[in-house]
């Protein structure tokens, strides 16, 4: 179904002088645009299909949605507390995301993976983050950034090799940041010198995840620094692999149960089959791939902000002060509306990037767009949320304040705010240049 | 002896919304109301799955009455892992008025056309718990019956079926072909994972309608009114065994 809507979707857009893709009816001669037509059919006539609103879901689409929130609420909610108190996930619970297939979407049956696609890898994070977004993540990292890594520049090979693992039972750490270089990504020190048909990397790489659990490490390492970061390049090493070691496990404010850690490579000997994807393009892989990535934290941060919602709600509609419910104070009902408003505004952005990079459209701005919006309607939600819960709200026994803590890295990672800016202004710039 | 089991699923308003009576006092709200698998529904797929999974099935056939959504539940115990569905279609308006002894008319058959070893349904649907149809059925075949299942054994050409009744528990022997209800703890229905969700979209469901099985649903019975429970009371307290016996006999109880 999707199929079909999408290759309807594709001839409604031509190709203006410019280059970019344009919706037809900017070039109809009346010059009417579908906010003048008031019959819906003259709108499927022009367009060549009929819109669906973004948040209508294929049948498919809502089946995984629901398995997805019976397995947050039954599996994940009662372990959720444990998790963050114990700086980790729990086993039974991984195994069970694996089991359900959570943790291998998109991946190609023949793989083992679901055969599905990134939309519905948006929902299963989004609807795992209303619950525990540390878990969301595991789910995010290895979907979006992992496998799509191995699926799109993998030799059949290393799919064969790597793939059906990450669908059953091994996670994959994705290590790119270093202590001198976060947002100066390609500032990266970790060099691989080659020696004979083996390379030997050297470095240490920082704020890695489930770098402790992980079966096998991509890592960006520079192979030939006189190119600059044209010589960056990912290599695949697997865990044990001598001289590989994992540092401490860092102590956050939240997201606590996901173990992020330093890694250090000491004379690692990697074989040049370990190359994922060619010599030095391991910059453009890395940038393809946060662009995407980034879609996939929109949505752990809009399953958050409604996750921490829904736990507010209920209390504000039970909860009396001075003899009503605080819910009928007019100031409060004000500061949900507007909470919802913005929760909604996030949803809509991250599923119109989501779709737009499934129907092959440009899709980066929107990417970052929606990166940037919602993860700080997180930081307002969240905060918004623990003050309307009044003291309750500052304690542990009540879910928000884990909601308020784990939000604050969605500004932070995957590209702070200030990257998705910087994106953003210029992408928006070359629709203005000639 | 390998069985072809078929099960009975009906969507049902989801158990946890909160249910509302139309204004027009003759039913409920179900327009974009949250619906799902009848929960013991889905504990009578899972058994019969899990007799596929022991070789005692050969093949589990998901059967459902109702409009066009009827499906998203027939897809349901496809993920689960039935093997095809069958969907006799009855438009919203008729499934108002669709009555167990119809539903039963169908099922029997449904069995008998596609030459069923065993039927299994949930013990009742939770939106009318009328609790009939497996019984039902069981008669028209003139089949056994084990309802309120909380255990099944095969043994050789018979069931043995332990049952939930009031007293505890009761252990019958029932001869195959049989019609099984499923209660709640005969066991834990499995999620449906995404990729068994991925793999149900290639599996068959056959489309029918009630006339096809030479079935008629015209109604026997007519919903008179359909009211809310009465709003529940605050209590009294008494000071002594006086003070109640006055009350009582103040309240005419007495």
């Amino acid at each position: 179904m999707m199929a079909a809507t999408f290759g309807r979707f594709s001839k409604a857009l031509v190709t203006s002088s410019r280059g970019f893709l344009r919706p037809r009816w900017l070039h109809s001669a009346s010059g009417v645009g579908p906010w003048q037509q008031k019959n819906v059919p003259q709108l499927e006539e022009t367009l060549g299909f009929l819109p669906s609103p973004l948040t209508v879901l294929s049948d498919e689409e809502l089946m995984m949605k629901e398995t997805v929130a019976k397995f947050a609420r039954e599996q994940v909610a009662p372990l959720v507390s444990k998790m963050d108190e114990e700086g980790c996930y729990d086993p039974s619970l991984v195994r069970g995301m694996y089991e359900n297939g959570f943790m291998a979407i998109e991946t190609e049956p023949e793989y083992g993976g679901c055969g599905s696609t990134f939309f519905v890898a948006n929902l299963v994070i989004e609807e795992l983050a209303k619950v525990d977004p540390s878990i969301s993540l595991l789910c995010d990292l290895q979907n979006t950034l992992f496998n799509t890594l191995f699926r799109k520049y993998g030799t059949e090979e290393q799919k064969q090799k790597y793939l059906p693992k990450l669908a059953t039972e091994m996670t994959g750490s994705f290590c790119l940041s270093e202590a001198e270089s976060g947002s100066d990504a390609f500032a990266l020190k970790t060099v691989a010198v080659k020696d004979g048909s083996n390379y030997v990397i050297n470095g240490s790489k920082m704020w890695i995840s489930s770098a402790p659990q992980a079966g096998v490490f991509l890592v960006m390492a520079n192979a030939n620094p006189s190119a600059g970061y044209k010589g960056i390049t990912c290599f695949i090493i697997d865990a044990g692999t001598p001289g590989l070691s994992i540092g401490k496990k860092e102590d956050k404010l939240g997201l606590r149960a996901s173990n992020t850690c330093a890694v250090h490579f000491d004379n690692v000997v990697v074989p040049e089959e370990n190359i994922l994807g060619e010599f030095g393009h391991g910059y453009k892989y890395a940038i393809g791939m946060l662009n995407e990535g980034r879609i996939g934290i929109g949505a752990q941060m809009v399953g958050l902000s409604q996750g921490c919602l829904d736990a507010t709600i209920p209390y504000l509609l039970q909860r009396k002060q001075f003899g009503k419910a605080l819910f009928d104070f007019q100031a409060v009902q004000h500061a949900v509306a507007y909470l919802a408003t913005e929760i909604e505004c996030a949803r809509l952005l991250v599923y119109n990037a989501a779709r737009l990079r499934e129907a092959k459209q440009p899709f980066i701005k929107q990417a970052g767009m929606a990166k940037l919006y919602s993860s700080e309607v997180a930081t307002r939600v969240t905060s918004k949320c623990v003050e309307l819960m009044g003291g309750v709200g500052f304690t542990k026994d009540y879910p928000v304040e884990k909601f308020y803590r784990d939000c604050k890295i969605g500004t932070i990672y995957e590209g702070t705010s200030h990257i998705q800016l910087n994106t953003i202004a210029k992408l928006v710039a070359q629709d203005y240049v000639a | 002896m390998s069985l072809k089991v078929l099960v009975g699923v009906k969507r049902v308003i989801d158990y946890a919304v909160k249910i509302r009576v139309r204004p027009d006092k003759l039913g409920v709200v179900t327009d974009g109301v949250k619906h799902s698998m009848n929960p013991f529904d889905e504990i009578a797929i899972e058994e019969a799955v899990r007799l596929k999974e022991k070789k005692i099935a050969k093949e589990v056939i998901a059967v459902s009455c109702g409009p066009a959504q009827a499906q998203e539940t027939i897809r349901t115990a496809l993920a689960m892992g039935a093997d095809r569905g069958i969907h006799v279609e009855v438009p919203a308006k008729e499934m108002e008025k669709l009555e167990p002894l119809h539903v039963s008319k169908i099922l029997a058959k449904l069995v008998e056309k596609e030459g069923g070893d065993l039927l299994i349904v949930g013990k009742q649907a939770i939106d009318d718990d009328t609790n009939a149809t497996a019984q039902m059925t069981a008669s028209l075949l003139n089949w056994p019956q084990a309802t309120f299942a909380s255990e099944i054994k095969k043994t050789d050409g018979e069931l043995e079926v332990t049952r939930e009744i009031d007293g505890g528990l009761e252990s019958i022997k029932v001869k195959l072909p049989a019609v099984v209800s499923a209660d709640l703890r005969l066991n834990e229905p499995r999620y449906a994972t995404l990729p068994n969700i991925m793999k149900a979209k290639k599996k068959k469901i056959q489309k029918m309608k009630p006339g096809d099985l030479s079935v008629d649903v015209t109604p026997h019975l007519e919903v008179v009114e359909v009211l809310d429970p009465p709003v529940r009371e605050a209590g009294i307290k008494v000071d002594d065994v006086e003070g109640l016996v006055t009350k009582l006999k103040e309240a005419g109880r007495i």
